[in-house]
């Protein structure tokens, strides 16, 4: 299925990965080290004895250099061992195994409704560019684009949730609990993130299908006789479609990134809310877990879309 | 980037004298009325932000309880918050938090991300490797999410939090001047001054740098939107600014919580971070359509 050039792309791909993870594993470590004074005061907790103290530092193994932490920790984080948060006591990873999939399952909410408002809004405004549709869209997007997501959000809860009780004002249930609880309780959240994404998607999938109607091919199929219907959906679709690959993996991203105030609003028990009480709690392991499994999911998804780009594009691989 | 290293059209073109800074400044504002309208706005906004002292009626920190959730009236143009603040004031004060975030954020970006972006693409080779998987790897996070983690490690505040989110945005900016580089490091100028014997330095900052500028420009114009955006969310957590001192972010997080009683309180801060927001994305599309010269208009 895959020819030699592609292989090699994919490999060339998945090698220049390696590093990246390396480096964000060790930007995630450093993030502790970063902290002002000793580190095993800050983990001992307030009202800590000096042995207690003493104590952490060798369970830490804080007294080793620099490198055999690092070693240790991405050994520890493999297996599954994430430390322990300093206020509960739960282990990091039980308490991210917990949450995760909450974000996850909003964020790809999110997208689907972004991709499937984003695209047709795309395609109407690059079909008579330059028209009054192009130009009402274009103006929807901008405004989407500058739309702070958590205020939208909360402009939602006041309409939807308070004023009419259609959908609830917070909280979240499982998907794996009930899917259809799970999708109203999550439609407000979904919905106010898209309001950015779909613009993001509207924007560039127009830039890109305008670009491929103004060029040579399209210009002798016109000539051909081809009705503009068939240029578009044929010619003009399968040539973009590439590109929307690319768009929606930023739109994972950033909709990843845009969901953690949204979570916050929403009282959400996902990545968002975690880290952001972590981080006001000072409860450093925790936002250490909570960056690493984000950014890994992140490097993940640029993987994906990487080799799904060398499987379905075939010239690329050939640069 | 594509770009010809040498368009013979420019060899054939008749030599035309290009009209000075002001004109062509007042040409592509005529040009383009969205600019105008934008760079308007944002001539207001920064206005409000130095001149925050002088323009609001009240000082924003001024607590009147017998006026508490008021709605908006001629005494107080936006109504009083929930300590019976007066919102329009504490409007133009969140101005002044807003402007000083997006400068400070997009300016620790450029300082740390233009050389950086230079250097790779000047040098190549195994520099340009190790440079591009760092800024890889810091692209990779979400960028909210290591902005928050760093605010958290350098303590919690309005300066922390945009030096953070300078800190993740720079890589950005690194990576555009690195593209920029690599295509200008192969003009016959550089070349040229190469044979003359110029350092490097010489080179980056005489040829390459000012070659490069201009979609850096457009890109810390569009990065302005970003970072007003991220200081609102990072202030909206309670990372940023810290009460009393008024920033959109942190004002509607406080009418949220009275949002069942006075539902406007919201609106206010929201629209003027949308209506900046949406002023300094026009402003940088509409340069990056006038500075391209191969965008038709």
């Amino acid at each position: 299925m895959l020819n030699t050039v592609q292989r090699k792309m994919l490999t060339r791909r998945i090698l220049q990965a390696i590093p990246v993870i390396l480096l964000a594993t060790f930007s995630v470590f450093m993030l502790l080290k970063l902290l002002p004074g000793d580190v095993a005061i800050t983990l001992a907790g307030e009202n800590a004895t000096v042995e207690r103290i003493e104590e952490i530092r060798r369970l830490k193994g804080l007294d080793q250099p620099l490198i055999v932490q690092y070693g240790q920790w991405v050994m520890n984080a493999v297996q599954g061992d994430l430390s322990e948060s300093l206020l509960s006591g739960e282990p990091v990873a039980t308490t991210l195994a917990r949450v995760f999939p909450n974000t996850l399952f909003i964020v790809l909410y999110a997208v689907s409704l972004s991709v499937l408002v984003g695209v047709p809004l795309g395609i109407l405004a690059a079909s008579r560019a330059g028209g009054i549709s192009d130009r009402l869209v274009m103006v929807l997007t901008s405004v989407g684009v500058a739309l702070p997501n958590f205020w939208i959000a909360m402009i939602f809860v006041v309409i939807f949730a308070l004023n009419r009780s259609w959908f609830p004002a917070t909280g979240f249930v499982s998907p794996f609990e009930s899917p259809l609880q799970a999708l109203w309780y999550a439609t407000l959240p979904a919905v106010a993130l898209a309001a950015s994404g779909m613009a993001e998607v509207a924007r560039q999938l127009r830039s890109s299908l305008v670009e491929t109607l103004q060029s040579q091919h399209v210009r002798t199929l016109h000539a051909k006789g081809l009705p503009f219907r068939v240029i578009l959906w044929k010619h003009g679709l399968r040539n973009v479609s590439v590109n929307l690959l690319t768009v929606i993996s930023l739109l994972v991203n950033r909709t990843l990134a845009a969901t953690v105030v949204v979570e916050v609003v929403f009282a959400i028990p996902g990545m968002g809310n975690t880290i952001v009480n972590a981080t006001l709690q000072r409860d450093f392991p925790v936002v250490q877990g909570a960056v690493l499994v984000m950014v890994l999911t992140v490097i993940t998804v640029n993987l994906v879309t990487d080799i799904l780009y060398s499987i379905l594009d075939p010239r690329i691989a050939q640069q | 980037m594509t770009q010809s290293p040498a368009s013979p059209a420019a060899a054939v073109m008749p030599q035309i004298d290009r009209p000075g800074f002001p004109k062509r400044f007042s040409y592509w504002l005529t040009d383009d009325p969205i600019a105008a309208i934008g760079l308007a706005v944002l001539i207001v906004i920064f206005t409000c932000a130095v001149f925050a002292e002088q323009i609001a009626p009240y000082d924003p920190a001024l607590q009147d309880y017998a006026a508490m959730l008021e709605s908006p009236s001629a005494q107080h143009l936006l109504g009083t918050d929930d300590l019976g603040r007066d919102v329009f004031s504490r409007l133009i004060h969140g101005a002044s938090a807003s402007v000083y975030a997006a400068v400070l954020a997009v300016g620790v970006a450029t300082v740390l991300g233009v050389p950086v972006g230079l250097i790779a693409g000047y040098a190549g080779g195994w520099v340009d490797e190790v440079i591009s998987r760092i800024l890889d790897t810091f692209l990779s996070f979400p960028a909210i999410v290591l902005a928050i983690a760093v605010t958290g490690v350098l303590g919690i505040g309005l300066t922390n939090a945009m030096l953070s989110v300078g800190i993740v945005f720079a890589p950005q900016l690194a990576r555009l001047v690195r593209a920029r580089a690599l295509v200008l490091k192969q003009e016959l100028y550089v070349e040229a001054a190469q044979c003359f014997g110029a350092s490097p330095g010489w080179i980056l900052m005489r040829h390459i740098l000012p070659n490069a500028i201009q979609p850096v420009l457009v890109q810390i114009t569009l990065l302005m939107a970003v970072a007003l955006l991220a200081e609102a969310s990072l202030s909206l957590l309670g990372l940023g600014m810290q009460p009393p001192d008024p920033s959109w972010g942190s004002m509607i997080a406080r009418a949220y919580i009275y949002a069942q009683i006075a539902p406007a309180q919201m609106y206010a801060p929201g629209i003027a971070i949308l209506v900046t927001a949406l002023a300094f994305n026009m402003v940088g599309e509409s340069l990056r359509e006038a500075l391209d010269p191969t965008s038709q208009r």
